[in-house]
């Protein structure tokens, strides 16, 4: 069992570092250098810019040094924003990104797996077929349309929730939270409908019926544990989604996190700023996709054997 | 594949009596030819801007109103459907191309190449793609044709697992063995025994990525780091339509529509030949 996290987590580290190689270099690749928007600046400022940003030296020593950073989490200086370094932001905007997306999360799994879990202990009657049928337009719903509709409605036209901001008035974290939940709560609720039904036709469930178990505690006791597997392994690939989402969540809600520092950078080409978010959020990922297998390998055993 | 078709007309006949699948196959098919017919359907131009015709709602002479530029919406989402499905079709193009040649070379082969190409398959799995589009598109400008070809180049992943797992159940059928023993050679093996018999996947799989790739398009494009003006697709109509939806709300309701009633026709339309060509595979 440790043997096996142990090898996922050596596959893990080598991936980060060519990750984060692959995109340095992408990011020097980049035609033309960060301070060219500006306007004209004599040979000698230019000259004394680019030994400030560390960018006169040959590109394998920049390499050597920005890696050799990183490690130690230093992330560089902002390209657009002097004085202000890429590690600060990530730190200013991270907190935020991560509270928006556990409130999503919440929503997502209490709703979705609920739902789940009753349309198929309900099968093929209506509080299956309502709720998979709003899963459905939770799917193809895409959350850039969501969100201004749910601010259109409750924030313009009923006028009962604040419609941007965060943190500053009351209310103002319902609509984000919700709007980036919604996919993920059709998607869980769809996943744990179809591992339920799988899961109630097993043996063991039959055996814990045929002693007499009240149904409730079969589901309970026996059926939750197999039936949200699936759930589970979704998880960890999702935190990928909920990234994505954040950027149009934070753009559409004008939250200060961090999925919006990373769309700005993108606009301004502050190229340091979306090297260091980039390698940021890639090790990220692929933390909760260790974190997420590693779950599934615990509530799992014959997946434990497998491995 | 002419006569020994009776496959493909049972599955035929399966998607025919499907309705939800017949709906969705009708709707694509109306949008693909008003999409293709769009400059002599258009009741207006698409770029022109008329400022005292400015953000009018919708009446008789525009369908669908204008908007804060005077430029007639229902055009404008006429023209967008092109660019929409455009990237819809090439990008899943793309993502076939690199998919099914890799899926076929490793089932194929097998072995430690298989191994290999699997385990390259698995490692870019886990990897953030939505963030290496950006930073491409970032980087090398934000032109359509590297729009097309990122979108592609990321959703290739699950249909070379899918063409793999296919390949390796027809290798180790007998008419390949036999046709193994005689001598057919790698190419031929490929055209007259492999490639038919995949084909139902593939076509199952493509009509269920191109609503991915569209939702990815225009999820860059509400961004605003997807397709540029003066061309226009629903990702940004939608965009234009947030930011001025306060006063103008139908600049936002009809492209959102139209978006999601394409999602919702691919889809139904995708599941509903997947059920009709293999009721064995996964809904992943």
């Amino acid at each position: 069992m440790l043997q096996v996290i142990l090898k996922r987590i050596a596959i893990a580290i080598p991936v980060i570092l060519v990750v984060a190689s692959l995109t340095f270099f992408l990011v020097r690749m980049a035609p033309g250098g960060p301070f060219d928007a500006e306007k004209v600046v004599p040979p000698q400022v230019m000259k004394n810019l680019n030994a400030v940003y560390n960018l006169d030296a040959p590109l394998i020593i920049q390499y050597r040094d920005y890696m050799f950073n990183l490690i130690q989490g230093d992330f560089g200086p902002s390209f657009r924003y002097p004085g202000r370094s890429v590690t600060e932001m990530i730190f200013t905007g991270l907190p935020v990104t991560f509270e928006l997306a556990f409130y999503a999360i919440i929503v997502a799994m209490v709703i979705g797996s609920l739902a789940g879990v009753i349309a198929a202990v309900k099968r093929n009657t209506l509080l299956d077929y309502i709720p998979m049928t709003i899963a459905m337009i939770g799917i193809c719903m895409p959350t850039f349309l969501l969100g201004p509709l749910l601010v259109l409605y409750f924030g313009i036209h009923l006028e009962v929730l604040p419609v941007s901001g965060w943190d500053s008035l009351a209310g103002d974290k319902i609509l984000p939270s919700i709007t980036l939940g919604a996919a993920y709560a059709a998607y869980i609720a769809r996943l744990s409908r179809g591992g339920m039904l799988e899961t109630l036709s097993q043996d063991y469930i039959r055996t814990a019926r045929a002693k007499g178990l009240p149904e409730y505690k079969v589901i309970i006791n026996h059926a939750l544990q197999g039936g949200l597997v699936p759930v589970v392994s979704f998880l960890g690939p999702a935190v990928a989604g909920l990234i994505g989402g954040s950027f149009v969540v934070e753009t559409i809600f004008q939250i200060p996190g961090l999925g919006r520092f990373y769309v700005e950078a993108a606009f301004n080409r502050d190229y340091t700023m979306i090297l260091g978010t980039t390698i940021f959020f890639s090790t990220l990922i692929i933390f909760f996709n260790l974190l997420s297998d590693i779950a599934v390998l615990l509530m799992n055993p014959r997946a434990r054997s497998e491995a | 594949m002419s006569q020994g078709s009776s496959l493909w007309s049972d599955a035929w006949r399966r998607l025919l009596a499907n309705k939800a699948a017949v709906a969705g196959g009708i709707i694509l098919l109306l949008l693909i030819f008003l999409a293709i017919f769009a400059p002599w359907i258009a009741p207006h131009s698409y770029a022109y801007q008329n400022l005292e015709l400015g953000a009018q709602p919708p009446s008789r002479d525009f369908l669908l109103g204008t908007d804060t530029l005077g430029r007639d919406l229902f055009s404008r989402i006429l023209y967008g459907a092109r660019v929409s499905l455009l990237v819809g079709f090439v990008a899943t193009g793309v993502a076939l191309v690199i998919g099914v040649s890799w899926g076929i070379i490793a089932g194929y082969f097998g072995g430690r190449v298989d191994s290999v190409m699997m385990r390259i398959v698995d490692v870019l799995y886990g990897l953030p793609f939505i963030i290496f589009i950006i930073l491409l598109m970032v980087i090398f400008g934000r032109n359509i044709w590297l729009l097309f070809a990122a979108i592609g180049a990321v959703e290739w992943l699950t249909m070379a697992r899918i063409v793999r797992g296919q390949v390796l159940t027809i290798k180790n059928q007998e008419y390949v063995l036999a046709a193994q023993a005689m001598g057919v050679t790698n190419m031929q093996m490929f055209r007259k025994h492999i490639f038919p018999n995949i084909l139902g996947p593939i076509a199952v799989y493509a009509t269920l990525t191109i609503p991915q790739v569209m939702l990815l398009e225009a999820f860059l494009s509400f961004l605003g780091l997807g397709i540029q003006p003066p061309m226009s697709s629903w990702g940004t109509l939608i965009r234009y339509g947030v930011e001025s939806m306060e006063e103008y709300s139908w600049l936002l309701i009809y492209p959102g529509l139209t978006f999601t009633i394409t999602l919702f026709a691919l889809n139904f339309f995708g599941d509903g030949l997947r059920d009709a060509l293999d009721p064995k595979i996964s809904s992943d």
